[in-house]
């Protein structure tokens, strides 16, 4: 029974969003406000719906109920509760109706909190929101069903990948989606614009906030990701330029362009054309990914989509929305008014050249992500692109892209003075330089490409916060009234900081990582001792356990230095009974920003037991990068003006520029 | 500056930038990228030793030999052929015998595939996209495969393990 509601549900939400996808537009031809307006209720009922349905599924997974093919094929009686509700997700049907929910609730937002969007862009932009939304339910019902039945069920379920059963998994994809799925609200926006012909900067800041929101998301979810796969996957790497990784990874760029060419187009009302190309963009990266993932054509660790249907559906969608608004974009582009003008050297020039590097480098995952594929498609050899080809070319235009990063907040709009801002960066280059000295010699002349890039971290992130230092005047006016000038800068201000020195955070942390980073593989039996980076680990015990849906062998190490103990890690490989697979579970302890990693090779018949034992330097601040942008991103988020919104249209924000 | 000049730095800034990344991508392109090669495929191509590629097939039944210092030598068939391979480290953890997997690294002196990463899915029903591909390319395929992989493929996410 809750399976047909939830199907019902689901039918009844794809009939609202076609009501959605038509009526509104209809409504802004003949300028009729109801018919305008019909799009705010459809799209709040259509959240409402797919909600259900998602509950219903949620339900039908946590109740065990294994007449439903997907319950059946990815569930079990004995998986704890969080894996039963996580699971939801954990497989293809799940994740797209996730996908929808996702869609759907931001559209529901965009319905319920955008009282102050004109109300045409509103009717189109939930237009446009609908289509897509039309097109994966249409997708969902015809080929991904989560809610089919079996004829005769069984008693007991198969079991989710025990990969999944893990709390990553109630975190990361919901995460990611709402960074993915979010940029369709800027992509609507977008279209809305075009459709509409008119866009100016009260544009900018409506959209603002949503792609704040979105790469918010997407960058806690790509890091996120990346440390789940560091303790599940049990060899200690944290990013393999895997086409899936590449696939969030592109629109995260395209995303963090995005947000700087609108606080142009937000301020100065310039870059108008090409900020609408980077929203497609963004949207249109992050359907790339859903089709990379979903359709199955990878030969990668998340495809598990391998019904050709869905895959050639998902092709179909993805060219009918790029195509379709890349065409509307060729025709409408040029109807749109030009903007403000800059010299070369200003803040605007500063976020073009951001824009450019960032695209560019966005190009080229693109390349190393899709050239595998087109020539085996055209020519049937295999090739594989790995990290060494990102590294000669993502690395190389990620350089100049932190060079500049400091030297952007510190010149004026318009027209900027690159001597003064090199001058007050003075300080973070001298800061930088004795660092790769220091570095250099505490190292006695390794690599020297490692202590020049932690000294470019450095840089970034002392570059950021002298440009709170300049703008509350430190050491140039009394310390009282430096604080409270520091208390009435705008939030937003102190998010660049966050979130500029969060990149040089997390670069260090890349660095150390992958320089310094020492491993012990061997074969060990209880009672021996090895060591690694200065710490003594000694194999206590080999403990066989038994957990609610699999054995495991527990390994029990006492990790000491100087010969005082200073912790116990119990690293182990379990074995799931239902699969019979197994999975290594490491064994995490962190020492600062550093941390001690020790997983489990095969346990032999005489109790050896290989092990692989890391030290990973400062290996911690590659995702602590990450949470501090996102922090950034939260604080700008909240910033008085965006939350206010002071949207006007247009006409008042032009006077408002004239009166300057 | 006009506004056509100001347009103009702007373009050429930007040709400029694509330029450079073009340029490091064709580079890397010459370097960097590794071809995918079955053991049969090798035997006809002749593979220069020490340049790296992947090596996918079934690990021969009866063939894997454990070293001192997790030292391993196993041979990778596509049934018409055969290529002895060294490791030397951890195997992932469902590696067996009969199972699909793939190895990257490159052939020394003597012919035996020395490889630096092996790669296998947990689920050990599971068959690597590429290897699957070859062997049905060569005519090898059996259903059994199919139907066991069609399965397990869906339950892969996640799932790879490798050993560097």
């Amino acid at each position: 029974m809750i399976a047909e509601s939830g199907h019902y549900a689901l039918v009844l939400a794809f009939g609202l969003a076609l009501i959605q996808s038509t009526v509104p537009i209809l409504g802004a031809r003949w300028r009729d406000v109801a018919l305008m307006n019909v799009a705010r209720s459809t799209a709040v009922a259509q959240l409402l719906f797919v909600a259900a349905s998602f509950a219903a599924l949620v339900t039908l997974h946590v109740s065990s109920d294994f007449s439903v093919i997907n319950v059946f094929e990815n569930s079990h009686s004995m998986k704890p509760l969080i894996y039963k509700i996580t699971g939801v997700w954990g497989n293809h049907e799940g994740s797209m109706l996730l996908w929808v929910s996702i869609l759907a609730l931001f559209g529901g937002l965009v319905a319920m909190f955008g009282n102050n969007l004109p109300i045409s862009l509103r009717a189109h932009l939930l237009a446009v929101q609908a289509w897509i939304a039309s097109a994966f339910y249409l997708f969902i019902l015809t080929t991904s069903n989560p809610f089919l039945r079996i004829a005769n069920p069984p008693i007991e379920g198969q079991d989710l990948n025990p990969v999944l059963q893990d709390i990553g998994l109630a975190v990361h994809p919901p995460m990611l989606y709402l960074g993915y799925v979010g940029f369709s609200i800027s992509f609507s926006f977008a279209i809305a614009a075009l459709i509409e012909g008119r866009i100016d900067a009260a544009w900018a800041r409506w959209v603002r906030p949503w792609t704040l929101v979105a790469w918010i998301f997407l960058t806690l979810g790509i890091a996120m990701g990346s440390y789940w796969a560091y303790y599940e996957l049990g060899w200690g790497g944290w990013w393999f330029w895997d086409p899936v990784e590449n696939a969030s990874l592109m629109p995260w760029l395209a995303g963090t362009a995005l947000l700087h060419s609108l606080v142009v187009m937000e301020k100065r009302n310039a870059l108008k054309v090409w900020t609408i190309l980077l929203s497609i963009l963004a949207f249109s990266l992050s359907l790339l990914g859903t089709f990379l993932v979903r359709s199955g054509v990878l030969t990668s660790v998340h495809a598990f989509a391998n019904d050709p249907r869905r895959g050639v559906f998902i092709l179909l969608i993805l060219c009918v929305f790029i195509g379709g608004s890349l065409a509307l974009y060729v025709f409408r582009a040029s109807s749109l008014k030009q903007g403000g003008l800059f010299a070369p050297i200003s803040r605007e020039g500063a976020l073009v050249l951001n824009n450019l590097l960032l695209t560019t480098a966005c190009a080229t995952v693109f390349v190393g992500t899709l050239y595998p594929l087109a020539l085996e498609v055209m020519t049937g050899e295999k090739i594989s692109v790995g990290a060494p080809f990102f590294n000669l070319t993502f690395g190389p235009l990620f350089v100049p892209l932190l060079i500049a990063v400091p030297f952007g907040p510190l010149l004026a709009w318009k027209r900027g003075d690159l001597l003064a801002a090199a001058q007050r960066l003075i300080a973070a280059g001298i800061v930088a330089l004795i660092v790769v000295a220091l570095v250099y010699a505490w190292t006695h002349g390794g690599s020297t490409l490692a202590p020049l890039a932690i000294g470019l971290g450095l840089f970034v992130i002392v570059g950021a916060m002298i440009d709170i230092a300049e703008r509350i005047g430190l050491f140039r006016i009394p310390f009282g009234n430096a604080i409270r000038r520091a208390q009435g800068l705008p939030r937003s201000a102190w998010g660049t900081m966050f979130a500029h020195a969060g990149v040089g955070i997390a670069l260090i942390g890349i660095v150390c990582e992958t320089t310094w980073n020492s491993e012990n593989i061997r074969t060990m039996k209880p009672g021996e001792v090895t060591s690694v980076a200065g710490y003594s680990l000694k194999l206590d015990s080999l403990t066989p356990r038994q957990g609610p849906n699999y054995r495991e062998m527990a390994a029990k190490f006492s990790v000491l230095v100087d010969g005082q103990p200073i912790a116990v890690m119990t690293p182990s490989k379990r074995n799931f009974t239902t699969r019979g697979a197994t999975t290594t579970e490491a064994a995490l302890l962190s020492r600062g920003a550093s941390q001690l990693y020790i997983s489990l090779g095969d346990i032999g018949a005489d109790s050896s037991v290989t092990v692989r034992i890391y030290h990973k330097p400062l290996v911690l601040l590659i995702w602590f990068g990450p949470v501090l942008m996102a922090f950034g991103g939260m604080l700008s988020l909240s910033d008085r003006r965006l939350r206010v919104g002071a949207p006007k249209p247009a006409k008042s924000v032009r006077g408002l520029q004239a009166a300057e | 500056m006009t506004r056509k000049q100001r347009r103009l730095t702007i373009i050429g800034g930007s040709l400029a930038v694509l330029a450079v990344a073009a340029a490091l991508v064709l580079n890397a392109m010459r370097d960097s990228i590794v071809f995918f090669s079955t053991p049969k495929m090798v035997a006809e191509k002749h593979i220069p030793p020490g340049q790296r590629f992947r090596l996918g097939g079934l690990v021969q039944t009866g063939s894997l030999v454990h070293g001192d210092n997790l030292k391993v030598t196993f041979e990778v068939s596509d049934g018409s052929a055969a290529l002895p391979v060294s490791y030397q480290g951890i195997l992932p953890d469902l590696f067996r015998e009969g199972q699909g997997i793939v190895a990257e690294g490159a052939l020394d002196a003597s012919g035996v595939f020395k490889a630096d990463t092996v790669l296998a899915k947990h689920d050990e029903t599971y068959m690597p996209k590429d290897v699957a591909d070859a062997l049905k390319k060569q005519g090898l395929w059996k259903e059994e495969y199919g139907a066991k992989s069609g399965n397990a493929a869906r339950a892969a996410q996640g799932g790879q393990g490798a050993v560097r």
